[in-house]
């Protein structure tokens, strides 16, 4: 078939694209890419534009056939555990100015965070497309478990590409994808991180893109990737924003979710967009602080580039080479960020914002104590964020006086996404908090101050 | 439009490929990756490539994420970046073998370092240093807009990739957006040595030229000089990397030389 093939636009069309919002004449919700504003499109070697078209023209008729929507409501509900919850956390609350603080349970999904959404439905695509099997990249092995899942949930042969000294750090993790059937990878060139485990799999993709297809773990990449990971994680936002209304009935001030990639937050920012009440933050990795060049605050501090097929936001040197990330959240390492937030960083309707390791863990361990829920470190950033977020919103309900317009900060309503739960977390918190036996295997391997 | 064809009949890459057709045979075009093992060393091997038998020269600019790379270029260009290798210096390299010698010089690049310096003031640079365009293998022309500005604007050559998952409309549009060549990618996959040359690489030369290409060269797998007669019979160029890499890493620029001669044994066409 003739496919049309659509020029890429110039930088400095996103003028305008905020008050246009703001006026209401304009919805931000399901953009279609391949470009979000001048982010996005197709920075890819002509070998893979063939499978890029496949995919795209299988997502699309996916999305509108019924046995396709239905298959999907199906594990949601019936393999996945959706809807998952959504918990006030009153105890944490207290810390958080006082606002109310609810929290969107993506850690209780099968597999414990919110990339099983994804992955189910790519696995899908992959099998309409007659594709027997699926690679995958993993960070701390999150999406590699959630991949080798899939794979054995639908009989896919699955590869996993992970850089060499994240399957050493996260030996528990290898042996949870091997249990699933998967074979791991470990990636020895470059900086050995995520983003060289990306470019492993992209190399394997090019070579089998026949009858393999690769099974991106977050909302970045080449078009079709980000819109279709948005697509498979609007759930989470869907459902956040009916829960809140049966539950507080009304609309939240605030949405906080952590970003790394960026699927997570793009899943239930999406249920926000067109909402011109409710503010939107994302949360990125400050690592050692946003002034010592070790953390991953893309947005924050990087500038556009392209990377890994997609023009966004990127941490680069004056070269354009890539500069390594840094985080204690294996999740938020890495250097790239998703175009479709780069496009609402541009416009002003979500602001992105730094928060550093320290910061993450104290909420992580407040979390523990005050709710008795270990989240994730990456969903760790998202509450650490709450917490800044609630503490404004009550000083401006004070500010404001008592009572009218403003209203009390009991009143405020802030969603939290705690995209993960931490039980893969644990011996790197334990180091932090400096509670392993000097002789446990844990400390031999996390000397130096390294990532668990 | 009638400004491009004026470009293309001054099309070094172009002039170079005839020159080798008038001869009756195939042209060679060899890549280096630039400041491997040293920035001299790149320069005095692109030397000795032109006086052995090349007639166009890739140079390669060292990147953190080369995804279309096999380990020998990979585990090159990390060294290269690992000594300090600046994007600037590629300039250095064109301009020193283009003033030694009548090769034609592109520059291969992963287009996030032209992104950077900004892609009229990088076509400026490469311009003005003799360069005759670039390669650019994750740039595709959909998204080439301001690259067909600026090589317009300094007469620079743009070789964009065919792949053998090409569809008959991406070949056609990818053809009419290339100048001085086209690149036809042997096989899926990356750059590396192989013992035979894939069978889908006829068929992507013959698809580009059906497509209203003049010139269609050969890359990917190509290491030595029976592969090179191979592909000479079909194509109008052959392109070899990694066998020049691994040439440099083990002999330095005398074995580049040795290999360079013994590949363009093979260029002669049979019955041209």
């Amino acid at each position: 078939m003739v496919r049309p093939m659509v020029d890429a636009p110039t930088t400095g069309s996103d003028e305008g694209a905020a008050d246009a919002f703001l006026q209401g004449d304009r919805s931000l919700r399901h953009a279609p890419g391949p470009y979000f504003g001048s982010y996005g499109g197709r920075w890819m070697p002509e070998s893979l534009i063939a499978a890029l078209d496949e995919l795209e023209d299988t997502f699309e008729k996916a999305k509108a056939d019924p046995e396709f929507v239905a298959q999907i409501a199906d594990l949601n509900k019936n393999y996945s555990g959706r809807p998952s919850l959504l918990t006030e956390a009153k105890r944490f609350a207290q810390h958080a100015g006082g606002v109310r603080v609810f929290l969107k349970r993506e850690d209780l999904n099968h597999t414990g965070s919110h990339k099983i959404n994804n992955v189910l439905g790519q696995a899908l695509l992959a099998k309409r497309m007659g594709k027997t099997r699926v690679i995958a990249e993993t960070g701390a092995g999150q999406h590699g478990v959630a991949s080798a899942t899939a794979a054995a949930l639908l009989g896919l042969e699955c590869v996993v590409y992970m850089g060499a000294e994240d399957t050493r750090r996260q030996a528990l993790n290898v042996a949870r994808m091997e249990l699933l059937g998967a074979t791991v990878i470990p990636v020895t060139s470059g900086s050995q991180t995520l983003k060289d485990a990306i470019n492993e799999a992209l190399r394997d993709w090019v070579a089998n893109v026949g009858h393999t297809h690769y099974l991106l773990g977050t909302a970045a990449g080449a078009h079709p990737f980000p819109a279709m990971v948005r697509y498979f994680h609007e759930v989470i936002g869907e459902e956040a924003r009916a829960q809140i209304l049966d539950q507080a009935g009304r609309l939240p001030d605030a949405v906080c979710a952590c970003i790394g990639g960026g699927s997570n937050a793009i899943g239930i920012f999406h249920g926000f967009l067109d909402d011109p009440s409710v503010k939107i933050y994302g949360f990125e990795a400050g690592g050692d602080g946003v002034d010592t060049g070790r953390h991953a605050a893309t947005i924050t501090l990087g500038k556009p580039g392209v990377l890994h097929g997609a023009r966004s936001y990127l941490m680069q040197d004056d070269d354009g080479q890539t500069i390594e990330s840094h985080s204690i959240s294996a999740g938020l390492d890495y250097p790239g960020v998703g175009p479709e937030h780069s496009y609402l960083a541009d416009i002003g309707r979500v602001t992105y914002e730094p928060i550093t390791d320290s910061e993450a863990m104290d909420a992580f361990r407040l979390l523990c104590r005050t709710e008795g829920i270990i989240p994730a470190i990456e969903s760790s950033h998202a509450l650490a964020g709450a917490i800044k977020v609630g503490q404004r919103l009550a000083a401006e309900a004070d500010a404001a006086g008592a009572g009218e317009a403003a209203g009390k900060a009991s009143d405020k309503i802030v969603i939290v996404n705690l995209s993960g739960r931490g039980d893969k977390d644990v011996a790197t918190a334990a180091e932090w908090f400096d509670l392993l036996d000097k002789n446990s295997a844990e400390a031999e391997i996390g000397k130096e101050g390294e990532q668990l | 439009m009638t400004g491009v064809q004026d470009i293309t009949s001054t099309s070094k890459s172009a002039a170079a490929i005839d020159k080798a057709r008038a001869e009756g045979r195939a042209a060679l075009i060899g890549y280096l990756p630039a400041g491997y093992p040293d920035v001299e060393q790149t320069i005095a091997a692109g030397i000795a490539l032109a006086e052995n038998g090349a007639d166009l020269i890739e140079i390669g600019i060292p990147y953190s994420d080369p995804v279309m790379d096999g380990q020998v270029i990979q585990a090159a260009t990390t060294e290269a970046l690992a000594k300090g290798f600046h994007v600037r210096q590629v300039f250095d390299v064109v301009r020193a073998i283009t003033s030694k010698t009548d090769a034609a010089v592109l520059v291969m690049t992963y287009w996030n370092p032209v992104i950077r310096m900004g892609v009229d003031e990088f076509s400026r640079r490469l311009a003005e240093a003799g360069g005759a365009g670039l390669i650019t293998p994750d740039l595709i022309p959909d998204e080439a807009a301001e690259w067909m500005a600026a090589s317009d604007k300094y007469g620079l050559d743009r070789v964009f990739l065919v792949a053998p998952s090409s569809s008959p409309e991406r070949m056609k549009r990818t053809v009419d957006a290339s100048r001085g060549f086209v690149y036809a990618v042997s096989i899926m996959g990356v750059t590396g040595a192989r013992e035979s040359v894939s069978s889908a690489a006829e068929g992507v030369v013959a698809a580009a030229h059906a497509a209203g290409a003049e010139r269609v060269c050969v890359g990917l797998g190509v290491s030595n000089a029976g592969q090179v007669r191979e592909i000479a019979a079909y194509a109008d160029g052959v392109i070899v990397g990694t066998a020049l890499v691994a040439a440099i890493r083990d002999g330095g620029v005398d074995a580049v030389a040795a290999l360079t001669k013994d590949l363009s044994t093979g260029l002669t066409r049979e019955e041209a």
